[in-house]
Order: structure tokens, then C-alpha cells, then sequence
């Protein structure tokens, strides 16, 4: 693919094509200056093109009601007997128009709260109500994971949430993303959005509701050591694949598992997932809400229902 | 799949059928039911819709469903228009006086799903099949409660009366 169509899908994914990754800015973005002309850096180069060719362009229309129906027998089996999970709180979800949910995210690559979710959300309201998530680049363009795309998941970009939002759809969004999905195993049950703010702007942006989602047990999945975020700088991975971290953990089969890109077969661990009420941000903040009041009010709350939610577990993994 | 649940109600059809025609009151009885909420015009009778949900493992499945058949006193059933695709029904029949046999059935699944579709109907129900089997339980105490009530009421009437 030529650099000028990478960079074209890139930018119709949200990314800027001359920004800090810039796979299709051939002899422009930082990745060239650092990689210079030798093995190394054509090699780094390569593969980031790779990537970013394979992250599909954002089309809302991929979502497949139709194919998500059809998959739910098996998202039930997943979520109700592998997860044994429990979803509570989807009445405060609004019953139409478009919405922000935001949760706390949990379980390294494969994020099993995000399947119970998806399953509850879509026997709850139906197929037919649009239902975005949105998901790291990396997450999209692994092989075998486009089916995602059918179930309404886009690449995260303020454009692709905007889209979301402006078709009236309920959109997905984890403002912890990497960071948060691979915080050790004894931060499990912290919520860590590390300062992340653009999902407010988000939400006031589109004058919608934001419904926090809080869910327990993702991160019981496995046991998690590091997020790796020095291993990821030594590797300039931040750079070139938006990747702050390059997990360290213990999960089976691969006992010893850096950088989770193959996945592991997560525990069966208890998942518990649990709505709260709408926020309704310029009703309760004012016409013009402090960013920083209202990340620290939306974090205080979903912090006080996960300790909640913590104090109800007798055991890891058993729930 | 289908699953059924039966029981014996120590009251006439007549007041059975007040309970189960009447949308409003299905939260008082039904196992499992998180919503059954009128979403037509005509909250009774044929053509009446209703959003229904059940909880079944980790979700709460169901959807759209219409009334099909309607016959006042002995049968209601409904099929589903969006959702899982399901079928249900009331049957009632008063085999004596003021003694009815009452049947709750219900045919569930999922079109295409193929494979998962019919190892999750299964294994969907046990858990289905309790609910329908704990309803029919409710039920018959709401409506043997309500006829106690009522005959108690009457004797005291007769009582104040001589």
C-alpha cells in the first residue's frame, strides 16, 4: 500500500498522518528520524506501515445487528458460564439517544468485561440500538480480530466518537485504554484513568449524558506484573504504535507473557459489571464545567462503587 | 427449545385470567422477569406489544412481543418481533368447578446461530425452565390467596348479615 493511502486511512481513523506515529509520512515523521537509514530502522518502519494499513478506515455502517444476533448464543456462553457474569444497573442507562458510557477497563488484551458488557447492552436494548466501542488501534488491526468491527467496534479517535455520538448511538469509551487495562494485579481494583480528560470534552462537546460503567474481576483474569512503560520507552513504542506499555504478566498457556499480542487464555474469573446513574454534566457542573472537578467527581464514583463492588468478593478469581 | 410448567389452581379460570391478561401485574409473579412493559396502544387483547426481559445466566433476553392469540378465559400466547426469537403461551382449563389446570409454555432460540445457538439453548434450560416452573408456583399462591380473601370476606358479610 502507498504511503499516501496509509496515510489517508489514517486520517479518516482520526490520526494525524504527520503525527508522533506517522507509518504512511515516509522520510517525515519522528519514526524515520529515529530509525535512520539502517536494518533497524527500515525494519520499524515496515512493520508500522503493516499496522496501520491493517487498521480498517472507520465505517459506523460495519456494525451488523444482524451478525452480532447471531453471535449472542455464544457471547451467553462466554459471559454467563466462563465469566459467570452479572450486570447490574442498565436501567439507568437512557432508554434512547446518544450517551457516553465510560468505564474502567480490566484484563490485558482481551478485556472480558468489555464481552459482558456488549452481551448485556445488546440483549437489554436490542440489537437494533446502535452500540459503539471504541478500541485501541493495535486491537483492530490484529489478524482475526475484524469480526470486532461487526460489533460496533471502531478505532478510539475523537472523529470516531464524534461520529458515534452525532448518529445518535450509545458509544463505549475506556479513558484508561492501555494504561489501565494492563495496571498490575494489585492495582485490580483501583480505577485509573491516568488524568485522561478528553472524554468529558466529549461528552460536553455533544451535550450527552455520561453513564459510568464500572466492572470488577477483568484484571483476576491473569496475573499481571507491570505495565512495562520503561520497557516501551527503551523500544520507542510510544512512538510508533501509540503504545505506552509493553505489559509484563503470568498467563496461561504462555506462563511468562511480555506484551500480550498473542492474547492467553484469561481465568474464569467472576465478572462483574455495574452501571450508575446518568451524569448529566451542564445540570450538575454548570454551563461551563471545570474539567478537572468533573474527572475527579466521575472518578470518586466509580472508585466508591468498585471498592463496593471489591468488598462483596470473598476470593480472587472465584469472585 | 421448549419448556413448560404446569400446576393445579384451586380457583376458577375466570380469576386466573385477570392475573395473567394483565400486563401491570406479571412483576408480581413472574420469575426471572426484569420488565414486561406495555408498548402499544391497547395495553390487553390481540395485537398488544410488550417489552419483556428475563434473566437468564448474565443477561436479560427477550425484546418485542406481540399478542397472537387472545381467547377470553382459556388461552393467550405471543411471539416475539424483536430479540431472541420465542414463542409462549397461557393454556387454562377448568377441569372442575373452581379447580384449574393451569400450563406455561414457552419455545425459545435464535435463528442462524447455528452450533452455540443450540448448545446455549440447552444449556440455557434448566435456568429458563425454573423460572417458568417457579411462576406457575407464584401464581397459584397469588390466586389461591386472593380466592381466601374473598371467601373470607364473604363469610364475613354473611356473619354481619345475621
Amino acid at each position: 500500500m502507498s504511503s499516501s493511502k496509509v496515510a489517508e486511512r489514517a486520517a479518516s481513523n482520526g490520526h494525524d498522518p504527520k503525527g508522533k506515529a506517522g507509518p504512511g509520512a515516509k522520510g517525515k515523521g519522528k519514526a524515520d528520524a529515529h530509525g535512520g537509514g539502517n536494518l533497524v530502522g527500515r525494519l520499524t518502519r515496515a512493520v508500522t506501515s503493516q499496522v496501520a494499513s491493517r487498521i480498517p478506515v472507520a465505517d459506523l455502517d460495519e456494525r451488523d445487528p444482524d451478525y452480532i444476533r447471531e453471535r449472542l448464543p455464544q457471547l451467553w456462553m462466554l459471559a454467563s458460564i466462563y465469566f459467570r457474569g452479572e450486570v447490574r444497573g442498565l436501567g439507568n442507562v437512557p432508554e434512547t439517544g446518544p450517551v457516553l458510557l465510560v468505564g474502567n477497563h480490566s484484563g490485558g488484551n482481551l478485556t472480558p468485561d468489555t464481552s459482558v458488557f456488549t452481551l448485556a447492552f445488546n440483549t437489554y436494548f436490542g440489537v437494533e440500538r446502535a452500540f459503539y466501542q471504541l478500541a485501541h488501534n493495535l486491537v483492530l488491526s490484529m489478524p482475526g480480530l475484524s469480526f470486532l468491527r461487526k460489533f460496533g467496534t471502531v478505532a478510539a479517535s475523537p472523529e470516531n466518537a464524534q461520529k458515534a455520538l452525532e448518529s445518535g448511538a450509545a458509544l463505549l469509551v475506556y479513558p484508561g485504554g492501555d494504561y489501565e487495562v494492563h495496571r498490575p494485579f494489585w492495582e485490580r481494583n483501583r480505577v485509573d484513568f491516568d488524568g485522561r480528560k478528553g472524554f468529558i470534552r466529549l461528552a460536553l462537546e455533544h451535550d450527552v449524558p455520561i453513564v459510568p460503567v464500572v466492572s470488577i474481576g477483568g484484571q483476576e483474569t491473569a496475573l499481571f506484573l507491570s505495565r512495562g512503560e520503561t520497557l516501551s520507552r527503551l523500544l520507542r513504542l510510544d512512538k510508533l504504535f501509540r503504545m505506552k506499555v509493553l505489559p509484563i504478566s503470568l498467563a496461561p498457556p504462555w506462563g511468562l507473557n511480555i506484551g500480550d499480542m498473542s492474547g492467553h487464555i484469561p481465568l474464569p474469573a467472576k465478572i462483574t459489571v455495574e452501571a450508575l446513574a446518568p451524569i448529566d454534566l451542564r445540570a450538575e457542573f454548570g454551563k461551563n464545567p471545570d474539567l478537572d472537578e468533573v474527572y475527579d467527581h466521575i472518578v470518586r464514583l466509580m472508585q466508591e462503587t468498585l471498592d463496593a463492588l471489591a468488598a462483596e468478593r470473598r476470593l480472587p478469581v472465584i469472585g | 427449545m421448549r419448556v413448560a410448567a404446569t400446576t393445579e389452581i384451586s380457583a376458577p379460570a375466570e380469576a386466573i385470567w385477570k392475573l395473567v391478561s394483565d400486563p401491570t401485574r406479571y412483576l408480581e409473579f413472574m420469575s426471572g422477569v426484569t420488565r414486561w412493559e406495555v408498548q402499544s396502544e391497547e395495553p390487553t387483547g390481540l395485537g398488544a406489544r410488550y417489552r419483556m426481559l428475563l434473566l437468564v445466566g448474565s443477561a436479560e433476553i427477550g425484546g418485542l412481543i406481540e399478542v397472537v392469540e387472545w381467547n377470553d378465559g382459556s388461552d393467550l400466547a405471543w411471539n416475539s418481533v424483536t430479540g431472541i426469537d420465542q414463542r409462549g403461551r397461557w393454556r387454562l382449563r377448568e377441569r372442575t368447578r373452581g379447580r384449574t389446570h393451569v400450563e406455561l409454555r414457552l419455545s425459545y432460540g435464535v435463528a442462524g446461530a447455528g452450533l452455540s445457538g443450540w448448545i446455549s439453548e440447552r444449556l440455557a434450560g434448566p435456568i429458563v425452565s425454573g423460572h417458568l416452573r417457579r411462576s406457575v408456583q407464584q401464581l397459584k399462591r397469588l390466586v389461591e390467596h386472593e380466592q381466601l380473601r374473598v371467601s373470607a370476606a364473604e363469610r364475613r358479610k354473611a356473619r354481619a348479615a345475621a
